[in-house]
């Protein structure tokens, strides 16, 4: 059976490394699946404007592009040349929630991710989506320094 | 940014001048207002004119008639599906891969932040004031009756709206009116969806623009001292100038947040108020079923009750006025009943809940003055209102209510009726744009030339009196139910169809809930 590893990117270096520590548990597992996400945060219980609602789909479809075209299609693109089998995945939500989500949709083995670049004030008080992923994945989650 | 430049030293500029003006110009806001009511009266007259040989205006029985229609139609759709409307809210039955649209929350929420506000505010102590008691229990009538009608008239909006190829959407009556009535085969579609624009716009001036000016200069000059109404709808228009058509979404984005916690503020007040004269309760509730069907001598009687209980709870709901289903059909259920489901909340939260709470507040705290040989209420001098204590009226009879339990909380208020006023604009500001779209187009000049009348309509409403702008801005309002309950009566089948469809497959399972 091929295992599945999930990797989570969020746009910065921390992705990268997190990248190479896959490359490199995916050689040592020999027969393996590579998923690649992005998730975009987003709440469906936040307030907005008529105008927000009416812009919203325009929008969205936006945000699906950029984070494709800017993240994960490099990042599948550069594995795939590499000789992995990878599958790239862009979805809204809470950062922790819908990584576990996608990867227990999928049959995924483990979440690697980078180690948290948030800091300040929100992350004192609601933890990082990182701190999240750790405390209520489903799958062994490995945070990649 | 240089256009915003200058707004700004506009803004500095017109304060700055302001009380210099006010001494050369005193009797502006009287000429305003004059003006105004000799330019409305014969509109308003035709729209709250009574049935011959009664006191009982037509408007008000078209409303109820069109609720009590379409709940006995729908077979009481807003208790059914009840339940069934919390679980879409909570997002129990959203895809996840359809995340990142416009939630059904985030439509209520926009929706409900166009109609929470100084209709529960202030609406409320003009029907308490003027109704007594009583009209409390109508209000409560009207809005779980009126739950019906924004069930009807939201599934329709998100129905029939118009999505473009960029993306964005444009939906409400307009659009459920000329392409519903096309659909089936229906004449005359058009020409609804045209009056219907034209009194959305005058709606989008009257009750989401000038009412809410005016109340809101109201509250402030109550803190400041007395000042001419002008300069606040200077001020304003400006602030609403400077978001709708400068683009300064972070007034609005902050404004549409802070407005969700001043409810829940307002609700947890007026809780604590009734919890701590708990023993009163029982009291107040037999004052709102005794005044309901006896008057409690109030002027005009059960019928005084009935009449301001159910225009005031029109007018805070907007049940069956339309505006709502312009709000929702951002969504883009692939159901568009389930949005009509969501919308029933709006009145009960708005009306059933936060209206009840208000008019409760004022009773307990007994803000009405009671003629204590007969135990009926006593009327004030001009004899059409109920005395009250320091012959408060509209906000500043709540604002007394709350303020005799917490001192402080008329400061609070005052900050809420301003931003409540603000989103209010905001939303309706949106809803007259799409009508004026629908009418002339869309297109970057046109739709600036109705943002700049509706920033001059600011002013209007700021400088004029309380009595001419409550009058035009509900017959404008009401004007739009007018029309889209008649249109609605063509198509509630279209809904009936839809609901068919989807309760079978609610109970087959194959509409079932996403784990999430």
């Amino acid at each position: 059976m091929t295992t599945k590893i999930v990797i989570g990117l969020d746009g910065t270096e921390t992705g990268e490394h997190a990248i190479a520590f896959a490359k490199d548990l995916a050689g040592r597992i020999g027969t393996c699946e590579l998923l690649v996400v992005y998730v975009i945060e987003w709440s469906p219980f936040t307030f907005q404007t008529p105008e927000e609602n009416a812009l919203r789909h325009k929008r969205r479809e936006e945000e699906i592009e950029l984070a494709t075209n800017r993240i994960v299609t490099p990042a599948v693109e550069a594995l795939t040349a590499d000789g992995y089998t990878v599958q790239g995945i862009v979805r809204h939500g809470d950062v922790a929630e819908t990584l576990n989500a996608i990867t227990v949709e999928n049959g995924g083995s483990q979440i690697i991710v980078g180690r948290a670049s948030a800091d300040g004030f929100k992350k004192r008080l609601f933890g990082s989506s990182t701190q999240n992923l750790v405390m209520h994945a489903d799958v062994p989650v490995t945070v990649v320094n | 940014m240089t256009m915003l430049k200058h707004l700004w030293l506009a803004v500095i500029a017109a304060v700055i001048a302001a009380p210099a003006m006010a001494q050369d110009a005193p009797g502006l806001d009287d000429k305003i207002n004059q003006a105004f009511a000799d330019f409305t009266g014969p509109f308003v007259s035709f729209i709250f004119a009574p049935f011959p040989g009664t006191s009982f205006p037509w408007i008000v029985g078209w409303l109820v008639v069109a609720a009590t229609v379409f709940t006995l139609y729908f077979a009481f759709v807003q208790l059914r599906f009840f339940g069934h409307a919390i679980s879409l809210v909570k997002g129990d039955y959203s895809d996840p891969n359809d995340a990142g649209e416009v939630s059904h929350f985030q439509a209520l929420a926009t929706a409900l932040s166009g109609t929470v506000g100084l209709g529960n505010i202030a609406g409320v102590a003009v029907a308490v004031g003027i109704g007594g008691p009583g009209a409390t229990f109508w209000m409560i009538v009207a809005g779980l009756l009126g739950m019906a009608s924004k069930f009807t008239e939201c599934t329709l909006g998100v129905k029939y709206r118009n999505e473009y190829e960029d993306g964005t959407v444009s939906g409400g009556p307009m659009y459920y009116m000329s392409k519903g009535f096309d659909e089936l085969g229906l004449p005359g579609g058009k020409i609804l969806a045209v009056l219907f624009s034209i009194f959305c716009i005058l709606g989008a001036l009257g009750g989401g623009n000038m009412f809410q000016a005016n109340q809101a200069h109201q509250q402030i000059a109550g803190i400041t001292g007395d000042y001419p109404g002008w300069i606040t709808g200077v001020v304003f228009a400006i602030i609403v100038f400077l978001v709708i058509v400068g683009g300064l979404k972070s007034i609005a984005r902050v404004t549409e947040k802070v407005v969700p916690f001043m409810g829940i503020l307002y609700v947890a007040a007026a809780l604590v108020i009734i919890i701590m004269n708990a023993d009163q309760i029982g009291w107040a509730f037999g004052q709102i079923f005794a005044g309901a069907f006896t008057g409690l001598g109030v002027a005009g009687g059960m019928v005084g009750a009935l009449i301001q209980g159910f225009r005031r709870a029109a007018f805070s709901n907007e049940a069956g006025v339309g505006s709502a289903a312009i709000a929702h059909s951002a969504v883009r259920t692939k159901e568009p009943i389930t949005e009509g489901f969501v919308s029933l909340l709006e009145p009960f939260i708005d009306t059933v809940v936060i209206c009840t709470m208000t008019a409760l507040v004022i009773i307990i705290t007994q803000q009405l003055i009671v003629d204590p040989e007969t135990g009926n209420y006593m009327l004030n001098e001009a004899g059409n209102a109920i005395a009250t204590v320091d012959g408060n009226s509209g906000v500043s009879l709540t604002s007394a209510a709350f303020g005799s339990a917490f001192s402080w909380f008329p400061y609070v208020l005052a900050i809420a009726v301003v931003l409540f006023a603000f989103s209010t604009m905001i939303s309706w500001s949106y809803y007259g744009l799409k009508a004026w779209t629908y009418l002339f187009g869309e297109g970057h000049a046109k739709e600036l030339v109705f943002k700049v009348i509706f920033c001059i309509f600011v002013v209007i409403g700021a400088a004029a009196n309380l009595g001419p702008v409550i009058d035009f801005s509900d017959a404008a309002i009401f004007a739009m139910a007018v029309v889209n309950v008649f249109a609605l009566y063509f198509l509630m089948k279209v809904v009936r169809e839809e609901l068919a469809s989807y309760a079978s497959r609610l109970k087959t399972g194959e509409i079932r809930k996403f784990e999430h």
